[in-house]
């Protein structure tokens, strides 16, 4: 595009819709990929080895301390291909407005998880167990500083 | 956002299975059903390890990828004006906004791939042109009022979307969606402010933000889908909590919000329809183009194929860096193996 011009006048008219484009489907024939010969319909293809599906950068699990004094939080996720840059990916990403001044990153897959499904008996041990709350005792109520 | 590997693949029966193993995954189902259902019944949350309907999963995908597509894409009628900015102080924030866009996109996809989508999978579907986005983005934007008109209208419009999808029933797509609403309020400030300083120029310059508006109104009005009675999914999408309100009734909420608005601006809204309708106590607008509205889905609108081929071309001029910080990566990688190697030794 140039860089005087505007880039945003379409190649059609800018205020039709483009009535003359191929009806059959959305998808970009050959043709018309100067850029990317090999790119046909339904045969993409992908600039990397290393981004092909299946083979990208891992995964990573961003934490965020938005302030001293509080946790690091779970913020999001994203993709790198190290630690040092999924920091700096976690920064651009999830610190644009001072929302942190500490952020860990951890590799996905080093994350172990408890079992949704095992809800009832894992997590049952605290049911029935109210005496582990004040709210329990209530023969105290009234006395001051207690 | 939970990791791939924390995906609960669906109990599918293999065949060598014994009747033991399936009707355990049956009672499995059965449970699984049964908290989804209460989940909903409760208006909780559904979380990516939680047993899903399948159908419940495609919807999501569905959504959440087309919503971050729209996003990357989205990036694309603004960033062209960030070299032509009228002042350093305007470029600085259209850049922060086009950076804010690329930002809602990456929150997107990776609450999709919760769901069990691969990243690239997705990027290599929207670069295809299998994967729709919203329509707006295939309007182009021809002046510098368009800046305005565009943060005015459509993140006007997306706001009054999203809100209510903070609290979608699927976690991670509800907290990717508050995370965004946060950051989308700049956005509609300051496409306001470039129209008011517009509206209030020079005789020329009033018109032109009158003239974006103009254009914008109707593709913005669109963006909320089309009307309810030719919106099947909707009914669906409400009983699982993943939308709130109806087309309509976000639309009509929205061409409220903008009939105040335009007389602080100084400019009119193209439509002489817009009157407010005391018996049902809600906004109605003029007709829509929905023909319109089909072709540009349907990747005929004006700007589909170059939106389309500058996303292809970007991924493309991108290919070197990624394969140099794959190669980085690879390199420290030995080294420090290499380091654990001679301490070993
Ligand atoms: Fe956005
Ligand atoms: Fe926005």
């Amino acid at each position: 595009m140039s860089p005087h011009g505007n880039p945003e006048v379409p190649a059609s008219s800018a205020t039709e819709i483009n009535r003359e484009a191929p009806k059959a489907s959305p998808v970009v024939e050959p043709a018309d990929i100067k850029s990317s010969p090999v790119v046909g319909p339904g045969e993409t293809r992908v600039s990397t080895s290393s981004n092909t599906p299946g083979n990208a950068w891992g995964l990573w699990e961003v934490f965020v301390r938005s302030s001293r004094g509080l946790s690091h939080v779970h913020a999001g996720s994203l993709h790198a291909p190290d630690a040092a840059m999924a920091l700096r990916n976690a920064r651009d990403l999830y610190t644009r407005r001072n929302e942190g001044v500490s952020i860990w990153v951890v590799p996905a897959d080093a994350i172990a998880a408890s079992d949704p499904d095992s809800k009832g008996s894992f997590f049952e041990s605290p049911q029935g167990k109210d005496y582990r709350h004040a709210t329990y005792y209530t023969k105290s109520e009234g006395v001051k500083h207690l | 956002m939970a990791a791939q590997n924390l995906q609960s693949v669906p109990a599918e029966l293999s065949r060598g299975e014994s009747q033991e193993q399936s009707q355990e995954a049956a009672q499995r189902e059965a449970d699984g059903q049964a908290n989804f259902d209460r989940v909903m019944a409760e208006d909780s949350r559904i979380e990516p390890r939680d047993w899903m309907p399948d159908a419940y999963r495609k919807t999501l995908l569905r959504q959440i990828s087309q919503h971050a597509h729209s996003e990357i894409i989205g990036m694309q009628p603004e960033a062209n004006w960030i070299s032509r900015a009228p002042s350093l102080k305007r470029k600085a924030i259209l850049m922060a906004k086009v950076q804010d866009e690329a930002g809602h996109g990456l929150y997107l996809y990776s609450a999709a791939e919760t769901l069990g989508q691969n990243r690239d999978k997705m990027t290599a579907d929207l670069i295809a042109g299998k994967a729709r986005y919203s329509s707006i983005f295939n309007y182009p934007a021809l002046t510098w009022a368009d800046m305005g008109a565009i943060g005015w209208l459509v993140d006007g419009a997306a706001i009054c979307n999203q809100v209510p999808l903070c609290r979608a029933s699927y976690g991670p797509y509800g907290r990717a969606m508050v995370r965004i609403c946060k950051e989308e309020s700049f956005h509609q400030r300051q496409g306001f402010e470039i129209l008011l300083e517009l509206s209030h120029g020079t005789p020329e310059q009033k018109q032109m933000a009158q003239d974006a508006v103009n254009r914008w109104y109707a593709p913005a009005l669109m963006m909320f889908g089309p009307p309810d009675d030719d919106s099947p999914n909707s009914r669906q999408s409400m009983a699982w909590n993943i939308k709130r309100f109806s087309n309509d009734e976000l639309r009509s909420r929205f061409v409220g919000m903008m009939v105040e608005q335009v007389r602080v601006l100084g400019l009119t809204l193209p439509d002489s329809e817009i009157r407010f309708n005391e018996e049902t106590r809600k906004w109605e607008h003029g007709p829509l183009d929905w023909n319109e509205f089909k072709e540009v889905l349907a990747g005929r609108g004006p700007c589909n194929a170059q939106r389309l081929e500058r996303r292809r071309e970007a991924h493309d001029d991108g290919a070197w860096v990624r394969e140099a910080a794959a190669a980085y990566a690879a390199k420290r990688q030995a080294k420090q193996s290499m380091t654990t190697k001679e301490y070993a030794a």
